[in-house]
């Protein structure tokens, strides 16, 4: 009892180094240069405590579930008695692994789906479009490109193939897009990237990529390991232009239709 | 009544945060897998810390981080003064990315492996330092991102010119990069901008979009986050080729 709490403390002083530098700026740049009192000092200091709290646990959290999950999951479906094959790694190529790829794409679309502050740009852009884009209509476009990505980047790592080529070709994909897609939407697709990796997703993701590149034969995790997280920020944003595209010239078929 | 209220509400949102992850695991486990999982119990209780410690983590945003940042940042979005404006922008992008709780376990994840693979020498403080290391450059490169986020939506230029010339930089730099360190410098990039840092910025854009006449707070507030998942990757490259 009395060697966990030492832990818990030591851990809640690294944290609290953490958070440290934001309550100094908020704190500092509100009585230097506002020059105004804290309305609630009370409340945002409890606030900060709770934050404090809430990251140590969360830390310990990942150590203890997602990292160890993410990276089961990647072992058990890479293990030749999982994959139904004798012995020798040499039969192995990368259509024996389809089961991580369908998990990697449904881990993807499920987390994007149910992450709140992309349902809150939805909405936004929504109102932006006056309703030619729908809500739910990006909202699944962003979760399948996230999904389509994952399964991508473990396609990749299985693979071994370079990271470099999979992101330059997707870069000039965008751009391409850009030059076509419906000005007011650009702004929204590119923030949508990075709003889709959530604080539990970026874990567990980053443990499969590891995993993967740690089990399967010839792979190894600094080279290979990394860049799942990468391939589900810039999907969305493919296909998040592509909706748009699709969704204005819906709109203008209807349109001269109607004339 | 209403402190119960909430934290109820925030309690059932941690869990909606883990539910479709384990929901996909449980599936693959009971249906495709269909092997005896190991640790279970400690699995179970990582699980309910990580609902815990994101029920904390939010509420105390809600009663610290988010009022106070967001009236903050309208108030310089208001104010006039383009230097304090800037130092604001800065500090915000870089204080709020030191606290962000997935960049804190992946750096950590990243130093280990660094560590494993003899690329900096395995031992506790060499590791503390590389990921604290990593943590600075990307903080660093938020605050550059917003910065320049801010300038953006101030001048009014458009959005894509930068982030054609940020794909330019990053395309360019990749072959001369240490392959070591492109993996994690791609995905440093996605890892930024989570909890604390997309709300607060958000916050910064929209405020600043609306207090700019001819400003349309959609087309120009937007984009920040977009910068902010930029330059952590350009910046990283540039970190392992300094090491």
């Amino acid at each position: 009892m009395i060697g966990w709490l030492h832990q818990f403390l030591e851990a809640l002083l690294e944290t609290g180094r953490d958070v440290l530098p934001i309550a100094a700026i908020i704190i500092g740049f509100q009585l230097l240069v506002i020059r105004k009192p804290l309305v609630h000092p009370g409340k945002t200091l409890l606030g900060f405590i709770n934050v404090l709290i809430g990251i140590t646990f969360f830390l310990d959290g990942l150590k203890m579930a997602l990292f160890p999950l993410g990276e089961l999951m990647a072992q058990q479906m890479t293990s030749p008695a999982f994959l139904n094959i004798p012995g020798s790694t040499a039969a192995i190529d990368w259509r024996n692994y389809s089961w991580v790829y369908l998990f990697g794409a449904c881990i993807g679309f499920a987390t994007t789906l149910a992450e709140p502050s992309l349902l809150a740009v939805a909405i936004k852009a929504e109102e932006i479009s006056g309703k030619a884009i729908s809500a739910w209509g990006i909202r699944l476009a962003v979760s399948l490109g996230v999904a389509f990505g994952i399964a991508l980047g473990t396609f990749r790592i299985v693979t071994g193939t370079e990271l470099y080529y999979y992101i330059v070709v997707g870069y000039i994909v965008v751009v391409v897009q850009t030059l076509f897609a419906p000005k007011l939407i650009i702004g929204l697709a590119y923030d949508s990237g990075g709003v889709t990796t959530s604080t539990v997703t970026v874990p567990l993701v980053t443990a499969l990529g590891l995993g993967l590149a740690s089990t399967v034969p010839g792979r190894n995790p600094l080279l290979d390991g990394f860049g799942l997280v990468a391939f589900a920020s810039l999907f969305p944003i493919i296909t998040v232009l592509g909706y748009a595209q699709l969704a204005e010239w819906r709109g203008r078929k209807r349109n001269s239709n109607h004339t | 009544m209403f402190r119960n209220n909430r934290l109820i509400r925030l309690i059932i949102g941690s869990c909606l945060d883990l539910a479709p992850i384990l929901g996909v695991v449980m599936v693959f486990q009971l249906a495709v897998i269909r092997q005896p999982i190991p640790n279970i119990g400690e699995l179970i209780m990582g699980s309910l810390l990580v609902v815990l410690g994101l029920t904390f983590f939010m509420l105390g945003l809600e009663q610290s981080l988010f009022p106070v940042g967001e009236s903050m940042a309208n108030a310089f979005a208001r104010k006039g003064s383009v230097f304090w404006l800037l130092l604001f922008a800065f500090c915000l992008g870089f204080g709020t990315t030191i606290a962000e709780p997935a960049l804190i376990a992946v750096t950590a994840k990243a130093a280990d492996i660094a560590g494993g693979a003899h690329l900096i020498a395995d031992n506790e403080a060499a590791k503390t330092a590389y990921a604290l290391g990593l943590r600075l450059t990307v903080a660093t490169s938020v605050g550059v991102a917003i910065v320049i986020g801010v300038l953006r939506i101030l001048m009014g230029w458009p959005l894509h010119y930068f982030i054609i010339a940020g794909y330019i930089a990053v395309t360019a730099m990749t072959p001369f990069a240490p392959a070591e360190i492109i993996g994690i410098a791609y995905d440093s990039g996605g890892v930024t901008t989570s909890t604390i840092t997309v709300p607060l910025v958000t916050a910064l854009g929209i405020g600043l979009a609306n207090s700019i006449k001819g400003r349309n707070p959609i087309t120009d507030g937007f984009g920040l986050i977009a910068f902010a998942s930029l330059t952590p990757i350009i910046f990283v490259m540039a970190f392992g080729m300094m090491t």
